[in-house]
Order: C-alpha cells, then structure tokens, then sequence
C-alpha cells in the first residue's frame, strides 16, 4: 500500500540539502508520494530506507507469469474485493491438469482436443490458457514423458505439479527456457523446491491448508529470495475456499500483508459438477490460476464465459461491433429490426429474435456502447444515426422490404426517420425485447 | 507465526422473512420459511453466523409450457401436464420452495381466467405441502386480476405474490395487505431503483418484513456482471445499515438461463459447445452458484439437476469450514 508523503518524509535524511532539486526534504516526499520523481533523486538515502520505500511502492498483490513459447498467463496486481469498486484486472488462467498414469498416446488425444476447443462469445475466442502435468506414479522416467506428449501437441504454459523436487526438476530440465509454474512447496520440501524455482526462473506455488502454514512458507521463500510466488490453500471445498480466498485477498489488499500478497491458485475437484461450480467460485473469488481435473466442453464454455463477464470493466461495457446481424437465416423479404450496441441490449434483442425461430435482420447501431433509452437521451440513438447505419451496412441492399422496426421506448423518432429514410416504413416494436417473438409473429406477420 | 484474521463489522443486517403458513398459524402448508438474517457478506461464517441458508425454488407451470426447452420437459416429463403433479415432483427434486407461474393463456389459447389461475394454485397447495410463491404472466393488468383472485382464496397461506414493478405493483400490494400475503419487488438491475420500489411499496403500508427484492440478473454471457455488481452493492448497502436494502433477495437465474440459445437449443450449435444437457444444467448452475456468491436469498431453478447441484453447492458453503 502506498506511503503518504509524511510516511515517506520520515524516511528520508530530513536535511534540506536541495541535492534532489527541491527546497525541502518534504516537498521531496510530496512528490515522491505522487509518484512525480524517483527515489534515486536523493543522493543521501539509506538503504534500510531505500528497502522499505521500494516494498510500500509494490503493487498489493504480485504479478506473476506463466510464460512458454509465445504465450503467456498473468495473474496478479488486482487491487480491489469488489469488481464494482474498480475493476479486477488480470483473468485467471484455467490450466487443464492431466496425469502421468496414461499412455502418451492417450494424453496427446485428450490434449489435442481440449488444446483444440475454441468457442466464440461477443467476437472473442475463448481457449484454455495451459496445462498442468501431475506426477502420481512416482516414475520420473513417466513424468517427463508426459510432458514430452504434452509439448508434442501444445505450446501453452505448463504447470509442474508434483512434491518431489527430483521430479520437478526433471520436468524443469525439459522445459528449459520456458517460465512454467511449479506446484509446489510444502513444509516438507520448501528449501529444495525454492532453490528449483530461483535457478530455472519459474513461479512457486506454496501449498498448505490454513492461512498460517502459507504465510509460513512464503515469508522462508521469501527470505530465501524467491519473489514470485502463488498461494494454494489445499482445500477442494467451497465454504473453506470462499474463506481463505476472501482472507488472503482482504489481507493483501487492506492489511499490505506481504506474505499473502500474491495470486491464489484454486485446485481441481474430484467430482467433475462440484468443480465446474468450485471454478465459478473461483472466478469470481479472487483466484489467479485455476487448474480443472476434466475436460468438457460443455462446462468449460459457461467458465470461460463467467470470467469473461466477472472481469469485464464496469465502466467500460462490453460492446457489439455495429452492422447488420443475421438472425435465423433471414432471406429478402424478412424483416429488419434496430437496436444499440451495448452488449446486453444487443444479446437481449438477438436471443428474443434467436428464440422465437424467426427469421430477421438486426441493424446494430454505433451508440458509443448505451443502452436504448440512455443512448436516446445522450442523442446517440436518433434518427440520423438510424438513418446513417442503415446506408453504412448497406440494408437497402440486403431487403426487397423497406421496412424497419424501432424500439417502443424510442416511438417518438419514427417522424423524423421517415424524412431521413425516404421511401421506408417505420415500424414502433415494442418497449422490452421480451415481447420481440409475440411482435414478430402477430404484427409482422 | 499466526496471522490475524481482518473481520468486518457491518452496522445493519439483512432483515428476516418469513413466508408459508402452518395450520397453527392459520394456513396450509408444513412449515414456513424464513430468508435473511445476514450480519456478514454470503458464508463468511468467521465473521459472523449465517442464520438461514438460501433458498431453491422450483419454478412450475399451470399447465404444460410450449414455449420450454425440450430438456426440461424430458426432465419433468408427464409430470409438468398439470400443475399437481408437477408440485409434487418438484418437491422430490429438493424444491426448498415451489413457485407457481400463471401463463398468460390456457392450452386452448385463451386468456387465463381468474378461476383456472385460482383452482391451480389451490391444486398445487393441495398437492404439495411446501411455501409457495405464485407469479403472474407479466401483463400488468393481467396480473393484477389473476393474482388478486389467488390471494383471495389462498388468505392466510402467507404466499410470496410476484411480481411487483414500477409500473405494477398497487393493486398486488393492496391484496397481499388484506390477504396476510407477501410480495416480491423486481427492479432493473439498478441499486436506486430497487431502493425507490421497496420506498414505495413500504409507503402503501406493507411491513417491510413481508418484501423480498429481485434485483433482476441475467445468465451467463447474458449480463450476469450487472445483476452479480448490483446484488454486491445492494448486500453492502445492507450490512452499511440503509434499510431500504435489507430486503433479502430473490432471482430467477431457470428463467434467464433457460431462455438462452446455449441451454435451449440443441441443434445447429457449434460443436464446440459440448454435449446439450450437461451444457443447459452448467449453465444454469453456475450462474446461480455466482448469484448466491454474491447475496441472493433464494433462487428460483427449472431444472431437477441443477436443484441438487445447487443444495450440495449451499451445504458445502454453509458448513463451518474446519480452519486450523
């Protein structure tokens, strides 16, 4: 958490020898405060000072990379509890974990198809970010074989997960290069495994079950020199999950807790509902990497959506490219309905249009991303806007029908559209896209 | 070391509700409910106790929907032809709570009567003995003359009528006051609306223990941020101590999921998206999941899977976690 310029001031030689170009040691620390001038400025400052200073200018919960070729997986640097307050920043990796008691041959299938599957949501492809290799034979030999399939088939960062550092190492050694994330350090095995993660540059994930026990570890780590860590609480519950996330994120961000300011990992379920649901938790609760122990698509489709949606900016909304949407297979004659390009209005609209079966066109305006009636009351959906969406994309091209329908709550525009747009019916819909199928099948019709 | 836990001390509390009357309280049904209660945000048991867990409603029908996904009339199957079998079932499913929704038409096409929405709602209390909730078609005047016949003929049952809006909520207000019912308040996934309906309706002389809120939310990929922020907001402004937020809330996450091309639709989708049925259930469970995460008091579900993936999602969040 950052110092106020007293905190700071009292650090600081308190000399006003104007070395750092300004009056006073003070001014100085005002600055400094406002991040406007570094620290180096000041000839005079000791190092305990300079230590303490460059902690409290750390971000509150660190930064850590998963790297391998050509991609990369962040987590870290958030800064609130509330994705109202601000906004979280850095999506949680979703790692598929697989382990080294199958064949090669059956791990580079599943691979393959899990590396493969791509959904597509609001004009975004939504993949799984890595992998993560379990060692439960205990055969090194298998191990590094397995993450020889894995690499066969994928680049994507990989997690090293074992609590052997001999295993770890091999893995390390066949990695070489890459900055995967190790998984990871317990009471037992912390030293070896801290030594691993300094010499290849990779993330350590600290393993225990209670607060105390993490902190525990990462403050030896940490002493150790070993900077980027992860923070695993071992457990597979939702009510102790939900706990120790909330414990670790609070403490991290309103207590500057050093130890626990680090991403958290949430781990797999044996049950493949009880994780999918254990991931939403998740998602919304503050974890930084998720490693899944299955693979469907049709549940990593509705994760990935959620994290999609928890860390959308509040005040940026997610908006719909403007143009012309085709909904149902419209052909010439079918008719054509305009909306906004604020996301939720435009999915609300689509699915109405989507769910009724019929067929339309959806004539998405530039509304700088406003709802409706927000949109019309900024002066950002009207009739010369209307009017220029419809020549852009090109509508009068598209239909033999010049007929467009307009929302209910914007009926007072269909005058001035008409002038704008010669020859084309207006149409008033309705107020909620909730009443779009009833509209269509008993007025358009 | 140990390290001292951060605990929050909140000034207000969610207020308790409880709704389903017991012959001694001079209704039907075999216990009553209560929501609310909360000193904390959602299962944060190391701050203070969560009194009441939340809630899963099952949504039925009067009569069967065409308008459903064809995976939850598979899963309710003959069940979901009348409104008493389909009450029964749903208590089998785990239903905490059932919620009867009037149609705005009968089978026939025509406009519900009064009589068919009331002999409904009485089969339904005949058949199952769990609270009820009964909710209109959503047409303003519609409800208002089906749901004041229900309320009349079910008075003293301490029914939940829905649902209350801006434009709409007088008249079912008015009847739950004279008939011992409560009501539940829908506003559109904003804070100051939601406050300005529980004012009014509080105005009308409600008491304000027999309101519960509905935020509004929406699935998954279908603006949940905006019910998910709003319900963290209103929860805050709860525990803050601004009454007018203490309602304990209720949403409809079975609606809006299964209104959804991912959970509806099985054909002409991409292959990506999986297998259908388990793809429709995730859907909705994880968007109640992240509801009740974020302050919902009851949610109200369609499918049966989904109903007992939620009750092991609550039971787990509601066990004291064993933290050393």
């Amino acid at each position: 958490m950052a110092l106020t310029g007293i905190q700071i001031y009292k650090l600081l030689p308190q000399t006003n020898c104007k070395d750092c170009g300004f009056p006073t040691c003070l001014a100085f620390a005002m600055k400094l405060a406002a991040k406007q001038v570094e620290l180096s400025s000041c000839p005079h400052v000791n190092d305990a000072a300079k230590a303490q200073l460059a902690e409290a200018s750390e971000p509150p919960v660190r930064l850590i990379s998963v790297k391998s070729n050509g991609y990369e997986v962040q987590a870290g640097n958030e800064v609130v509890l509330f994705r109202h307050e601000k906004t979280f920043y850095h999506k949680p990796g979703v790692f598929l974990r697989v382990q080294d008691d199958e064949s090669p041959e059956t791990i580079k299938s599943e691979i393959a198809r899990a590396a493969g599957f791509q959904v597509n949501y609001v004009g975004r492809d939504l993949v799984l970010d890595g992998f993560a290799v379990e060692a439960v034979t205990g055969d090194v030999n298998k191990f590094t074989a397995t993450i020889a399939a894995v690499r066969d088939v994928t680049h994507r960062p990989i997690i090293l997960i074992s609590h052997d550092p001999a295993h770890i190492s091999a893995g390390l050694r066949l990695l070489d290069g890459e900055h995967p994330l190790i998984c990871g350090a317990d009471a037992n095995n912390w030293a070896a495994m801290g030594d691993l993660a300094k010499q290849h540059g990779a993330a350590l994930v600290v393993v225990a079950d209670t607060l105390d026990g993490l902190t525990d570890l990462a403050e030896k780590l940490k002493d150790k020199g070993v900077n980027d860590l992860v923070l695993a609480p071992s457990s597979h519950d939702l009510g102790a999950t939900l706990t120790l996330n909330t414990q670790i994120r609070r403490l991290a961000l309103k207590k500057n807790f050093r130890p626990l300011g680090y991403p958290i990992m949430t781990l797999h379920a044996a049950d493949p509902a009880y994780e999918a649901m254990l991931a939403a938790q998740a998602i919304a609760k503050y974890a930084g990497f998720i490693v899944l122990g299955h693979f469907q698509p049709e549940v990593v489709y509705p994760l990935l959506v959620l994290r999609e949606n928890i860390y959308t900016d509040p005040q940026k909304p997610i908006q719909v490219k403007p143009g012309l949407y085709e909904i149902n297979n419209p052909k010439a004659d079918d008719p054509v309905l305009v909306t906004t390009n604020f996301s939720i209005t435009y999915f609300s609209v689509a699915n109405e249009i989507e769910g009724s079966g019929l067929p339309a066109w959806l004539l998405v305006t530039d509304a700088e991303g406003m709802s409706v009636l927000t949109a019309w009351a900024a002066g950002k959906f009207d009739a010369e806007r209307i009017a220029k969406a419809v020549k852009e994309f090109g509508v009068a091209d598209k239909v033999s029908r010049k007929r467009i329908v307009i929302p209910g709550h914007v009926a007072v525009l269909s005058g001035e559209l008409e002038e704008e747009l010669h020859g084309w019916e207006i149409r008033v819909g309705p107020r909620e896209a909730v009443d779009i199928p009833a509209f269509m099948k008993q007025v358009l019709a | 070391m140990t390290v001292e836990i951060p605990k929050e001390t909140w000034a207000g509390s969610v207020r308790t509700v409880t709704f389903g009357a017991t012959a001694s309280e001079g209704g039907t049904r075999a216990r009553s409910l209560t929501v609310g209660g909360q000193k904390t945000l959602p299962f944060l048991h190391f701050e203070h106790e969560t009194p009441y867990p939340p809630l899963v409603a099952i949504e039925i029908k009067d009569h069967r929907p065409d308008d459903w996904s064809p995976l939850l009339l598979d899963a309710w199957g003959e069940a979901a032809n009348d409104p008493a079998s389909w009450a029964k079932a749903a208590e089998v499913a785990g239903a905490d709570v059932l919620v009867l929704a009037l149609s705005l038409n009968d089978t026939n096409g025509q406009p519900t009567t009064p009589e068919a929405a009331v002999a409904a709602t009485q089969a339904v209390l005949k058949a199952s003995a769990l609270p009820l909730m009964v909710f209109g078609p959503g047409q303003a005047e519609v409800d208002n003359v089906l749901l004041v016949a229900v309320a009349e003929a079910t008075k003293g049952e301490r029914l939940v009528l829905g649902i209350c809006e801006d434009k709409n909520y007088r008249t079912i207000v008015a009847t739950a006051m004279a008939n011992g019912h409560l009501i539940t308040a829908r506003s559109p996934m904003d804070v100051n609306l939601a406050k300005q309906l529980n004012i009014l309706i509080k105005d009308m002389g409600l008491p304000l223990d027999r309101i519960l809120m509905d935020p509004t939310t929406g699935a998954l990929g279908y603006g949940i941020e905006y019910g998910y922020s709003v319900m963290e907001r209103l929860r805050l402004a709860a525990l803050q101590g601004d009454a007018m937020t203490q309602m304990p809330m209720i949403v409809t996450p079975g609606f809006e999921t299964w209104k959804t091309k991912e959970a509806k639709v099985g054909q002409d989708v991409p292959a990506a998206w999986g297998e259908w049925r388990e793809r429709g259930i995730a859907w909705e469970t994880l968007t109640a999941v992240a509801l009740i995460e974020s302050g919902a008091d009851i949610v109200v579900l369609r499918h049966p899977e989904s109903v007992a993936r939620l009750h092991q999602a609550i039971r787990s969040l509601m066990a004291l976690p064993e933290l050393a």
